[in-house]
This record gives C-alpha cells, sequence and structure tokens, in this order.
C-alpha cells in the first residue's frame, strides 16, 4: 500500500542503476539514519548504548568485512578474530607510540597494518580452494593468536599481557579510555560504521564488487573472461581484513577499553562467521541482521528468563543459551539458507504487490 | 650465523646425544598423531559419504564420552554392582545412544537441507556443535569426570626399558589405543571394499544423483555414516578420556585434527591415518626441540603450518582425490 513503485519513473541511467532505485527506500533509509543519529541517543540509557548498540555496531563492521570474503568472493576464512586482533594492536601500538595524532586516524590507519597480513595469509588462496583454504585461514588464526601471547612488544611488555585503553581526545572531548562518555563512543562508532557500508555498498555495486562475484561463482570461468584473479581474490583478502581490522581497534578502544589476547581467539571468527551466515551471505544488510540476532539474541535470554519468572540458574541460563543458539542456527539455515536478508526481500516483494499473492 | 646454528645444527646434535629422548618424543607424537588420526577418520568419513564437513566431530567425541561415564554413573546408582559387566552395559547404551544421534542428524539437519551449498551445511554442524555442548552440560554438568578405563578391561601403567643409556617409558594405554585404532581402520576399510553397504557407500561418495538413480537410499546410507562416525568418536573418547580425563576441553581436539584432514586429503581414510602420524610427530619434535628458540606453545599453529606447506604443493592434500574442474 505505501510501498509502490508505480509512478516513479527512470529517466536517467543513473537513477536506474541505483542502489535505493525505489523513493521509499530512499526515506526508509533516512528515517534509520535518523533514529541512529538522533532518536537513539535522545532516548537510550548508557547500558543500552554501551551494551547493545556499540558492540551490535563493531560486530556489523566486523560481519561486513567477512561478509567482502566469504559472501561476495566465495573464500571462507575463519580468521576473522585473528585480523581483527591485529587491527586492535597496531591501533594500540600506533597510539603509545604517536600519542599526539588524532585516535580516529589511527583506528583507521591500524586497517591497513591488518590489510597487510590478510594479504600475506590470503596468498594460499590462488591455490588452496574450499575448505582446504578454510583450514589454511585457521592458520593464520592460530598463528596470530600466538603472537599475540607471545610477542610481548605487542603489548609494551605489560606485566598483564592485556593492553589498556589510554585516554585520548577528539576536538577536546574523550573518546577512548576510561574518562568517555559512552554517548560520544556511540557517536564514533556510528559514524565509521556508516561511512565504510557506504564505502563497501559502492564497492560491490562497482566494477570491483562485479569481479569478486565472478570468482565466487566460478573462479576458472571469470579467469577466461579476463578477471585476474591474483589481484581480485588479494584485494578480497585486503579489504576484508581492512574492515576486520578496524573493527577491532574499535571493539577494543570504544568499547572494551582493554583486551587480552583471548578476545580474539578461533571463538570470535565462528561467531562472526555465524553472523554472516545466518544475515546472509552476499548482503549488506544480512550483516546488519546477521550482527544483531546472534549479538542481541543471548543479552535477550538473559533478560527475558527472569522476566518470566523461571528461577535459572545463572550457569544454566548459559548452558541453554548454547543449546538456543545451536537450534536456532539450525533452524534458520533449514528455513531460509539464504539468510535473513532474502527473508527481508522476500518481505519487501510481498509488500510491493500486496494485496496480490504474486 | 649464531641463529642458523641453532636452527639446522643444535636440534640434530641434542637428538644424537640423548637417543633415549628422541625415542621418547617419537613415540609421544606418535601416540598423539593416532588419536588425531582417530579424529580425522571421523571426519573423513562423513565428508566422503555426504560431503558435509563436519565441524561437530570433536564435540561427538566429547559427547559419546560423557554419555559412557554417565550411563556407567547411573546404572551404579539403579542398583548394579560396579565392575566390567556394568561397564560393558553402559558402552552397549553408550553405543544405542549414537544410533539415535545419527538418526536425528539426519532426520532433523540433513534432510531438510539435502542440495544445499556446503557451506550452509557446515554451518548446520556448526549449530548441531552448540546443541551438543549445552545438552551435554545440562545433563551431565560442566565438571571434568574420569573414564571407565579399569572398568573396560584398559590396561594402565607403564613399561620401562633401557636404550642407549637412558629410558624410554611407554604407557600401557598408548600401546592399546594404537592397537585398536589399527584394528578399527582395518574393520572400517574392509567394510568399505567388501560389504553391500560399503560399496553403496563409495557410490554415494562419487555422485549423490548417480547413487539414487540406481536405487540406493540416501538416508540409510547417512544414517550409517553417521552412526560409524559416532562409533569413531566413541573410541577416540575412551582413549582421550583414559589418557587424561573427560571434560569439554576435549572440544579443542577437533581443532587439533583439522591440519591431519587437509594434510591427508579430506576424502583418504589412508590420508587421514598418515596425516595424524605425520602432524603428531612433526608437532612434538618441532615443540621439544624448536620450540625454545621460540618460546614455547609453538604446538598450537606448528601443525597448521605443516599442513600448509605441504598443501601449496599438493592443494587437494597427500592422498586426496585430484580435483578436476570443469567449466
Amino acid at each position: 500500500m505505501l510501498y509502490r513503485e508505480a509512478g516513479q519513473y527512470k529517466t536517467s541511467y543513473a537513477a536506474d542503476e541505483a542502489v535505493f532505485a525505489l523513493r521509499e527506500d530512499r526515506i526508509g533509509l533516512i528515517v534509520v539514519l535518523f533514529v541512529a543519529f538522533v532518536v537513539v541517543p535522545l532516548t537510550s540509557h548508557d547500558f543500552m548504548l554501551q551494551a547493545v548498540l556499540i558492540p551490535f555496531l563493531v560486530f556489523s563492521l566486523a560481519a561486513i568485512g567477512l561478509n567482502i570474503l566469504t559472501g561476495y568472493t566465495g573464500l571462507i576464512s575463519l580468521g576473522t578474530g585473528a585480523f581483527m586482533g591485529v587491527g586492535a594492536y597496531a591501533c594500540y601500538k600506533l597510539t603509545t607510540l604517536f600519542p599526539s595524532v588524532n585516535i580516529i586516524v589511527w583506528v583507521i590507519a591500524s586497517g591497513f597494518f591488518s590489510a597487510a597480513v590478510g594479504v600475506l595469509f590470503g596468498l594460499p588462496s590462488l591455490r588452496i580452494k574450499g575448505f582446504y583454504l578454510a583450514v589454511a585461514t585457521l592458520a593464520a588464526q592460530f598463528f596470530l593468536s600466538w603472537c599475540f601471547i607471545r610477542v610481548p612488544w605487542l603489548y609494551n611488555n605489560n606485566i598483564s599481557g592485556a593492553i589498556e585503553v589510554p585516554t585520548r581526545t577528539l576536538f577536546g572531548v574523550p573518546v577512548t579510555g576510561a574518562t568517555a562518555t559512552s554517548l560520544t563512543r556511540y557517536f564514533v562508532v556510528l559514524t565509521i560504521v556508516v561511512a565504510m557500508t557506504w564505502f563497501a555498498s559502492n564497492l560491490v555495486h562497482g566494477r570491483i564488487g562485479r569481479m569478486w562475484m565472478a570468482v565466487r561463482d566460478m573462479d576458472l570461468a571469470a579467469e577466461l573472461i579476463g578477471i585476474r584473479l591474483l589481484p581480485t581474490k588479494l584485494l578480497a583478502f585486503a579489504i576484508s581484513s581492512f574492515y576486520c581490522g578496524v573493527a577491532g581497534a574499535l571493539m577494543v578502544f570504544l568499547w572494551y577499553g582493554g583486551a587480552e589476547s583471548a578476545v580474539f581467539d578461533v571463538n570470535q571468527s565462528f561467531f562472526i562467521l555465524f553472523m554472516v551466515i545466518v544475515g546472509g551471505l552476499g548482503s549488506l544488510t544480512g550483516s546488519f541482521f546477521g550482527a544483531a540476532l546472534i549479538f542481541i539474541l543471548p543479552i535477550a535470554l538473559r533478560v527475558v528468563a527472569p522476566a518470566l519468572g523461571l528461577p535459572l540458574h545463572p550457569s544454566t541460563v548459559e548452558q541453554l543459551q548454547y543449546v538456543i543458539v545451536g537450534a536456532l542456527i539450525i533452524f534458520f539455515l533449514i528455513v531460509e539458507p539464504n539468510g535473513l536478508a532474502r527473508l527481508w526481500q522476500i518481505g519487501k516483494q510481498k509488500l510491493r504487490v500486496w494485496p496480490f499473492p504474486y | 650465523m649464531d641463529i642458523l646454528y641453532k636452527i639446522f645444527i643444535d636440534p640434530f646434535m641434542q637428538m644424537g646425544q640423548a637417543p633415549d629422548l628422541l625415542v621418547q618424543t617419537l613415540w609421544e607424537g606418535l601416540v598423539a598423531g593416532v588419536l588425531y588420526s582417530l579424529i580425522a577418520l571421523g571426519f573423513v568419513l562423513i565428508f566422503k559419504a555426504s560431503g558435509v564437513f563436519n565441524f561437530a566431530q570433536g564435540i561427538m567425541v566429547v559427547f559419546a564420552a560423557l554419555t559412557l561415564v554417565g550411563l556407567y554413573a547411573l546404572l551404579g546408582r539403579w542398583g548394579l554392582p560396579a565392575g566390567h559387566l556394568t561397564a560393558f552395559i553402559a558402552l552397549g547404551l553408550t553405543i544405542g545412544v549414537m544410533f539415535a544421534l545419527a538418526v536425528a542428524v539426519e532426520r532433523l539437519i540433513l534432510r531438510p537441507l539435502v542440495n544445499q551449498p556446503d557451506i550452509i551445511l557446515f554451518m548446520a554442524t556448526f549449530g548441531l556443535t552448540y546443541l551438543l555442548i549445552g545438552m551435554g552440560q545440562i545433563v551431565f554438568g560442566g565438571e571434568s569426570k574420569v573414564m571407565i578405563a579399569e572398568e573396560l578391561y584398559l590396561p594402565r601403567g607403564a613399561i620401562d626399558f633401557k636404550l642407549a643409556g637412558g629410558f624410554v617409558s611407554l604407557q600401557k594405554i598408548d600401546i592399546a589405543a594404537a592397537i585398536i585404532a589399527s584394528v578399527m581402520v582395518a574393520t572400517l576399510a574392509i567394510f568399505f571394499q567388501r560389504t553391500r553397504i560399503g560399496r553403496a557407500l563409495r557410490a554415494v561418495a562419487d555422485s549423490h544423483m548417480a547413487a539414487l538413480s540406481v536405487g540406493i537410499s540416501l538416508e540409510q546410507i547417512w544414517v550409517v555414516v553417521w552412526f560409524a562416525a559416532g562409533i569413531v568418536a566413541l573410541t577416540t573418547g575412551i582413549m582421550w578420556g583414559a589418557r587424561s580425563e573427560v571434560s569439554f576441553a576435549l572440544e579443542i581436539i577437533a581443532l587439533k585434527a583439522l591440519p591431519v584432514l587437509i594434510l591427508g586429503g579430506f576424502t583418504s581414510i589412508p590420508g587421514a591415518i598418515v596425516g595424524g602420524l605425520i602432524i603428531g610427530i612433526g608437532e612434538k619434535l618441532g615443540e621439544f626441540y624448536w620450540g625454545p628458540l621460540l618460546g614455547s606453545g609453538i604446538e598450537s599453529w606448528l601443525a597448521y603450518v605443516i599442513a600448509l606447506l605441504f598443501l601449496l604443493y599438493r592443494p587437494q592434500g597427500l592422498f586426496g582425490e585430484r580435483i578436476i574442474e570443469r567449466i
């Protein structure tokens, strides 16, 4: 009823190829951004921002990163956690070595370190495919995790072995460290995530994205039509790791405020992969949906169980969480293997033709 | 020069000077390798017959071991005397549980997801992993337990013998593990080569569609395969549990078995065995002789690097079927 494309004529190719071709979609996007930038900060309290929204945005960014590699280019990676770790440790080293430089610059710059490491571990992808590659990326995961523990230089020889985020300011307002308010952090994370999502959207809708998708669908055929596999695959690794690195830096600097190597272990990689699969392979919107479902669900369980008056022991809740998350993953895969993004599309299609079935 | 000496000469000097230590390290590597092989074998069975990369194999090991110990305790509470008989009843019941698990997995997960891309099935086994972790903890509790090794006639203690002026000590349970593993591999090989179901399994592995068209029941095959993987998991769980204890920490050995898999190839049973031995021995030798150079703990990634180097040379693993791509 409200969602109709009737009467919206395109008069140029640019309009026809726009990412948000429908007026309703554009309005929807503006509403979402308005809610994120204005309504949420006005209404949310600290817990909501600090424990739900900031992590949600950080995980969405990491999921976008992995989606570029796995969803768009078809290379399965289980090293996401380690690449996030590279970003976090690079950012920590940079900001302690050069404290006067703006922290945002270092958060973005740490992505480049992560990208370089990603390219290095992406090199075997030219020869190794499928699950063999997935296991090969685990080599990156375990090697880098080991480095985070055993190379004291990375955490400035702290006795605790953890990294502590120092206070850094942006235009005189503290954005990291203990004194930064969660509202400031939220705005910084949100701005970075929105900007990088916009960049990723342009990337995947353009020539590079087409190349990636051709490689995903069949790399031999892609090679035959003139796509050079090595640069394409390595670019996917670089950009994916860049996103994961920035997400890792944001995670430590603007969410945890300090971290040890265990944060970036193999479970983190699996966690991000869940988000990508449940959200939808090859969909940026799906990355947000997946992050929301996988991250917010356990929190919701923890809140809902006591609210229903179920006298559950905390450890039982944690075990139930495993059962429910496992069951939900299987359930979602069976109901919609293409992820939540596909459900979203189906919903939009239904709205478009309503009240007719098709 | 000093570093080169430490890498290329010093470890070999040490090996020459203390052959007993070398033999001990080799033996430990061999035993670890046998256990890795067993887990990898479970993976290979399922991958060969259904193309599913079963991430849940590691947790199936834990689940099987926990079920065995838990059932034994339960039977004891119901008044059965503790001893060999009860232990074997528990073993039989556990095999029944693994069969039920195989049927449930086929019904609830594989059948609805037939013909989906590999990665979706892979993720489904992830879901299964979480489900089994949660259920195992709810039913059996999170604390670690002692494997009923003695009741199952598994030997204990060690055999020491002199060698080149030193001692080498072999745990009896390790010898038993090696023998049982060999017997199991031989049984599986015969089962695959000689029986009707084994032939059907190989047909399914070649092509689902062609197997269906000659009247092979995919459902039946999958149950058989998951059941076989469950039995392999149970054996691994008993062996590993007898060496240390039964706890959810065992879950990480699944990650240890992955390099074995890519080294040997996903589709090859001999590959799983040889790969396991290479990784086990390489890991222990590397940790013992080269580990001090880099700081300890290199065990965690050394196996992956070894496997990666082999893969660069042969992308389908040492014994995997050659991957032929057509357009």
